[in-house]
């Protein structure tokens, strides 16, 4: 009895539609994102992470109504991440109804963007996201990749971890880019590593390819939260489906 | 009482969209964002919410009188109030936060902190914040648990938690790590340390009840 361990359905956005194809039975427009965000809210998703991934200026006001829309309807925490640089971006984000935001690629040019975020809106709003890839295989090293993991930084991911940690992030959103659209389920190494590095939640990314993969994020990995994109967009399986499974495997969850 | 107006307290910290865009949802006639005596004179109830660290929250709500406000409502006109997270705890004595901060002692009690080596009954360690979905024990039979399963999960985001001094004020209890006030209530006075706005059916079933609540217990 205690706290539950989360179920996170991400959902890409690209100017308003939901992109990765999103195939719900009997749902009328598979790629309005308020639409699914409600879909999963009332299978129990225990939060949603929206990502934008919108390259146009226009299209970021589309997000802006998006975000309103599903705050407007939806009763559980609210991440937006993708294009958040300044305070001004997270400001907006914020009084559109989100509840988080996921700052990515500002943090690693300037890391204490990352602290004026913290002092400002608080902690409990800035999930810092963290997209590392393996760099050696004797004594496992993670780096973090920028470019949809095309482009190194040299960076340590553990220690960038804890760094943001200490920079008042309040989560940190792991994503293993050697895993991400594998379906061969979660860098578990990665995982555990992070996890036992900081001492705020850490949500697991990249590789769910079915149930048991989302448990072994939180057996073995220490994840505090896991996030799943595709095993739910493409209906192989509900949130609830996935949330009995965990709670079958022993792990509190909200049923 | 119907569920008429609303204020949320607006002491500009955090956002407050959340709570008003829930109330309307489970149907407030009207909600206000507001620390206006004016127009908060002219509501049926009262919420005071509260995100951040609570040197701030205190700060500001000093400086925009909302403590003469609160006071007002809650002991001359007697009107429904809902404190929710850090709006709960600015309402007792004192909070172990930024060094020690004075709060309004409405509610006699200390605000604590859940530790840096915080760890479940089994040894493992916890990490802070608590956040997430955690399950609330109803101590006391209430008008805003009506309709709510005991030991329902509501979500939860803060790394101070309350500890009333008088027992008899607590509504529901909350255990991570060590157990804790996970509600409060007084007279026309409640109060969660959880969002309800963010909690799903269970928050928003708590916040119809507080629409159509009386004020009494």
């Amino acid at each position: 009895m205690g706290l539950a361990k989360r179920i996170i359905p991400c959902l890409d956005v690209d100017a308003g539609r939901v992109v990765k194809g999103v195939n719900f039975v009997d749902i009328r427009d598979a790629g309005d994102p308020v639409e699914i965000s409600r879909r999963y809210n009332e299978q129990g998703a225990d939060e949603i992470t929206f990502l934008d991934i919108t390259a146009s200026h226009e299209g970021r006001d589309t997000t802006v109504h998006t975000v309103e829309a599903i705050a407007g309807e939806v009763f559980i925490p609210l991440t937006v991440g993708g294009g958040i640089r300044k305070v001004e971006d997270i400001r907006v984000m914020l009084n559109a109804g989100a509840d988080k935001v996921s700052i990515n690629t500002a943090a690693i040019h300037e890391p204490e963007f990352v602290k004026q975020a913290a002092e400002r809106f608080g902690s409990q709003c800035i999930v810092v996201a963290i997209d590392a890839k393996q760099v050696e295989n004797d004594t496992p090293r993670w780096e973090i990749f920028t470019h949809g993991g095309r482009k190194p930084t040299g960076i340590d991911a553990v220690e960038w971890a804890a760094r943001m940690a200490e920079y008042g992030a309040g989560e940190i959103l792991l994503t293993s880019m050697d895993r991400d659209g594998t379906r061969d389920g979660f860098d578990l190494a990665l995982t555990r590593a992070i996890a036992d590095a900081v001492s705020i939640p850490v949500i697991a990314s990249g590789g769910v390819g079915n149930l048991d993969h989302l448990a072994e994020g939180v057996l073995q990995g220490g994840a505090d939260a896991v996030l799943a994109a595709s095993i739910f967009h493409f209906g192989e399986y509900t949130v609830q489906q996935a949330k009995e499974h965990m709670a079958g495997r022993g792990i509190e969850m909200r049923l | 009482m119907t569920a008429g107006t609303v204020a949320v307290i607006d002491y500009g910290m955090g956002n407050l969209h959340s709570v008003a865009s829930a109330l309307k949802h489970v149907g407030a006639q009207r909600v206000l964002v507001s620390h206006d005596p004016a127009q908060i004179g002219e509501v049926d109830r009262v919420i005071f919410p509260g995100v951040g660290a609570i040197r701030d929250c205190m700060a500001e709500i000093r400086r925009l009188d909302c403590d003469k406000l609160l006071l007002d409502v809650l002991e001359s006109r007697h009107i429904p109030v809902l404190g929710i997270c850090v709006g709960m705890q600015s309402m007792l004595s004192h909070s172990e936060e930024n060094d020690g901060v004075d709060c309004l002692n409405l509610v006699e009690g200390e605000v604590r902190y859940f530790g840096d080596d915080l760890r479940d009954a089994n040894g493992n360690r916890l990490k802070v914040p608590h956040m997430g979905w955690n399950q609330v024990q109803q101590t006391i039979d209430h008008p805003l648990w009506q309709g709510i399963e005991d030991q329902a999960r509501f979500y939860f985001v803060h790394s101070y938690y309350a500890d009333c001094a008088d027992r008899e004020l607590v509504a529901g209890r909350a255990n991570y790590g060590v157990g804790f006030d996970a509600a409060i209530a007084r007279d026309n006075l409640f109060a969660v340390q959880f969002h309800p706005e963010k909690s799903a059916d269970a928050g928003l079933t708590l916040l119809r009840n507080f629409l159509h609540w009386n004020g009494q217990s």
